[in-house]
């Protein structure tokens, strides 16, 4: 049996199984328009006058390493949510968030090469998967927040909604960096964070306000999750250096903001802000430094099996 | 229950419509064991969407590219959708979704046997695309002009859907098979697990399937078990050569007289078997959508209470 | 847990795919209160496609006239979009009704 996607007719259900057609969009959820289709090549590599490749690197991959395990652990809701429909949106928020991640990612690897892990010679794995799937635990940079799994959903909802706002505040200002893809990738991410935080906002309210039983596991999760937050606003020199060369944006300058969009929603839940202090650090190093939880080391262990075991293999 | 119509009248026009190859809509009559059989047949096509999000879930969190896993999470995420579109379609035959999901937990209704079989390698997730995903277009694709409206209209949109994940499971497979050799035997030792349980996906041979004839009757099913198997293996032999894989039947030849591949026989004990609840995986996959039904509870609870305060004030 | 009393109603969805069409029904879904409804419409229904325009309606607060469709339950204009559950026996027998 020939098949020619030339001459296939509309009728036939066969008509994209060997190519043809444009259906991305089937595919990726909501992440189908390519956020750097304005730019051209050299732009999307170039890296801005004045600031260290590395150091753009760096930051690249903080961002993307946030985008990245939260994915990872949202994608663990699918099949397991409360109703069909939170399964349907608990996973379009995972692909925007891998979509973010898998951009960084590129950028990071652009930036600076030799953040990419070396594998071995005439390996076809592309750099955004050499980063993900081929770095140890502590050269990963994100936030310790994003690392725990779900103990139920009042806690996905908890640490989705401190997620996206912090997030969101950062990816705002970040639209007016300098560097054009970390610009365009912001732009996109902030119409996607801003459907997250209004998601997890809202149930955030409905869990606090609808039985003694959800307010309680809402408020258990929030005494959990709370000592994650101040990291969040920490800080690192790296940000700071960015920040000062008007290429990223200083997480300590956001704290203020994260804080008031929190205490709204806090206030229509009629919730207290939980007073606990923030989660110590080994040595003054933390998420930003490699430093994380045991809960991420058996993640990444995971998450990194297949692709380790074949790393001259084709996906 | 007031009858204002005769029922004759009504069964008359019932099978006129139906005979129109017309659609029957949601508040025509129709016949009792029309309705239930729809409702047993749509309920199973919904349960098979949600427990499908399983044997293939089960690799998301191990997808060895982010791309790859980016494919995977939008295909799992696709199925709840189906899975909602045909619960949708039975609630409009009088049957709620708290109802079907009942039944399918306590075992009343069934789900396709091939999700009871285990998803043990990364290759398995194209195999299911290629195979899997096929076999269900072929069942499904007639299914579009079902007699029962909201039947056909949400197969439409999910055979769509389909043909794309079928697409993607055999990109996979194709791009599995250009990388190394231990990447090539992944490939065919899936083939050779999933080939037969895809064939078992027709359901048995017609001469035992009883209610092929009514339903056929009825515009509910279009095409029998064995047309539709034969037409499976016709259209996969050409596109397994393509691959470089090697289906795992010993009788599979071409046969000129017939102008079909000639085949073997699933091993239909087996598939009773499976069907029987017997299989590698049935028990695991209720218990998976028990554990999150019942999870779950305490969440659809407390929206419910959220917005019954809220009309309050 | 049986989770009845916890079940979503039923709602209608309606989508302008582009401006200067109307407003079509795509299908239905479950969600506990309108705003729910609408996110959920979003996420199921839209979410390869920004920018439409969505309708949410409970289905029991349809009004249904169907003088063709060939129901002897109910008179012929103003009534539900679809039978309701109670009107029947259910296929098996099932609890909590």
């Amino acid at each position: 049996m020939s098949h020619d996607p030339e001459t296939s007719t509309q009728t036939s259900p066969y008509e994209d199984l060997y190519g043809g057609g444009d259906a991305a969009h089937w595919a990726f959820g909501t992440g189908f328009e390519d956020p750097l289709a304005g730019l051209g090549a050299g732009e999307a590599a170039a890296v801005p006058e004045g600031v260290s490749p590395r150091d753009l690197a760096t930051y690249s991959l903080m961002l993307a390493d946030d985008a990245l395990v939260m994915s990872h652990r949202l994608s663990q809701w699918c099949s397991n949510a409360p109703e069909l429909e939170d399964d349907v949106a608990l996973a379009n928020i995972a692909l925007d968030l891998l979509g973010q991640a898998r951009l960084l990612l590129t950028r990071a690897s652009a930036a600076d090469p030799a953040v990419v892990p070396t594998l071995p010679e005439g390996s076809p794995v592309p750099a955004e998967d050499a980063l993900a799937y081929f770095r140890g635990d502590q050269d990963f940079l994100n936030v310790r927040l994003v690392e725990g799994e779900d103990a139920d959903f009042a806690e996905a909802v908890v640490r989705l909604l401190v997620f996206a706002t912090w997030r969101l505040a950062l990816l705002s200002r970040l639209r007016d960096s300098s560097d054009p893809v970390l610009a365009a990738v912001a732009s996109k991410g902030v119409k996607e964070l801003t459907y997250h935080r209004d998601y997890a906002g809202r149930w955030f309210v409905t869990l606090a306000q609808g039985t003694e039983g959800s307010r309680a596991r809402l408020l258990a999760a929030l005494d959990r999750l709370w000592p994650m937050r101040p990291e969040l606003t920490k800080g690192h020199a790296v940000e700071s250096r960015l920040a000062q060369c008007g290429v990223g944006v200083d997480p300590t300058t956001v704290g203020d903001e994260v804080d008031d969009v929190l205490g709204q929603v806090f206030a229509a839940a009629d919730v207290a802000r939980p007073d606990a202090a923030g989660l110590a650090g080994v040595q003054g190093r933390t998420g930003r430094d490699g430093l994380h939880t045991e809960a991420f080391g058996r993640m990444l262990a995971e998450m990194q099996v297949v692709a380790r075991a074949h790393p001259t293999g084709r996906w | 229950m007031t009858t204002t119509v005769d029922e004759a009248q009504l069964l008359e026009d019932f099978e006129h419509t139906v005979a129109q190859h017309d659609r029957i809509e949601p508040r025509d009559w129709m016949p009792e064991r029309y309705r239930k059989t729809l409702v047993r047949q749509i309920a199973q096509h919904a349960h098979s969407e949600i427990i499908g999000m399983q044997p293939e879930g089960n690799w998301i969190t191990r997808a060895p590219s982010l791309r790859r896993k980016a494919i995977l999470l939008a295909k799992v995420q696709d199925e709840a959708g189906h899975g909602l579109y045909l619960y949708s379609a039975t609630e409009t035959l009088g049957v709620s979704r708290d109802e079907l999901t009942q039944m399918l937990l306590e075992g009343r209704q069934k789900y396709s046997s091939i999700f009871n079989y285990p998803t043990l390698s990364y290759a398995d997730v194209g195999t299911i695309g290629w195979l899997v995903d096929g076999a269900a277009i072929c069942n499904q694709v007639p299914l579009c002009r079902t007699s029962y409206g909201p039947y056909g209209r949400a197969m439409i949109r999910i055979c769509k859907e389909e043909s794309f994940h079928q697409r993607q499971g055999y990109e996979l497979l194709m791009t599995m098979m250009r990388g190394t050799d231990e990447q090539r035997a992944m490939v065919q030792e899936s083939v050779d697990r999933f080939w037969w349980p895809s064939l078992m996906m027709f359901g048995p041979p017609d001469d035992q399937s009883p209610n092929t004839a009514q339903s056929m009757a009825w515009g509910i099913k279009r095409d029998t078990n064995d047309d539709l198997r034969q037409k499976f293996v016709d259209m996969s032999v050409p596109q397994a050569e393509a691959l470089g894989v090697t289906l795992p039947d010993p009788e599979l030849a071409w046969n000129a007289d017939r102008g079909h591949y000639d085949f073997g026989s699933p091993d239909w004990e087996e598939f009773a078997q499976v069907v029987g609840g017997n299989g590698p995986c049935n028990a695991q996959r209720i218990a998976h959508r028990r554990r999150a039904h019942d999870e779950g509870a305490w969440v659809r609870e407390a929206a419910m209470a959220f917005a019954a305060k809220q009309v309050d004030a | 847990m049986t989770g009845v009393k916890g079940e979503w109603p039923l709602y209608e969805v309606f989508v302008r795919g582009k401006r200067g069409l109307n407003h079509v029904h795509v299908g239905s879904l479950h969600a506990a209160d309108d705003e729910m409804a609408v996110r959920h419409a979003r996420d199921v229904y839209t979410r390869r496609n920004e920018g439409v325009s969505i309708w949410v309606v409970r289905a029991d607060a349809i009004t249904a006239s169907s003088p063709d469709e060939k129901d002897p339950l109910f008179a012929p204009s103003g009534d539900k979009v679809y039978r309701h559950p109670t009107f029947y026996d259910i296929p098996e027998d099932v609890p909590h009704l």
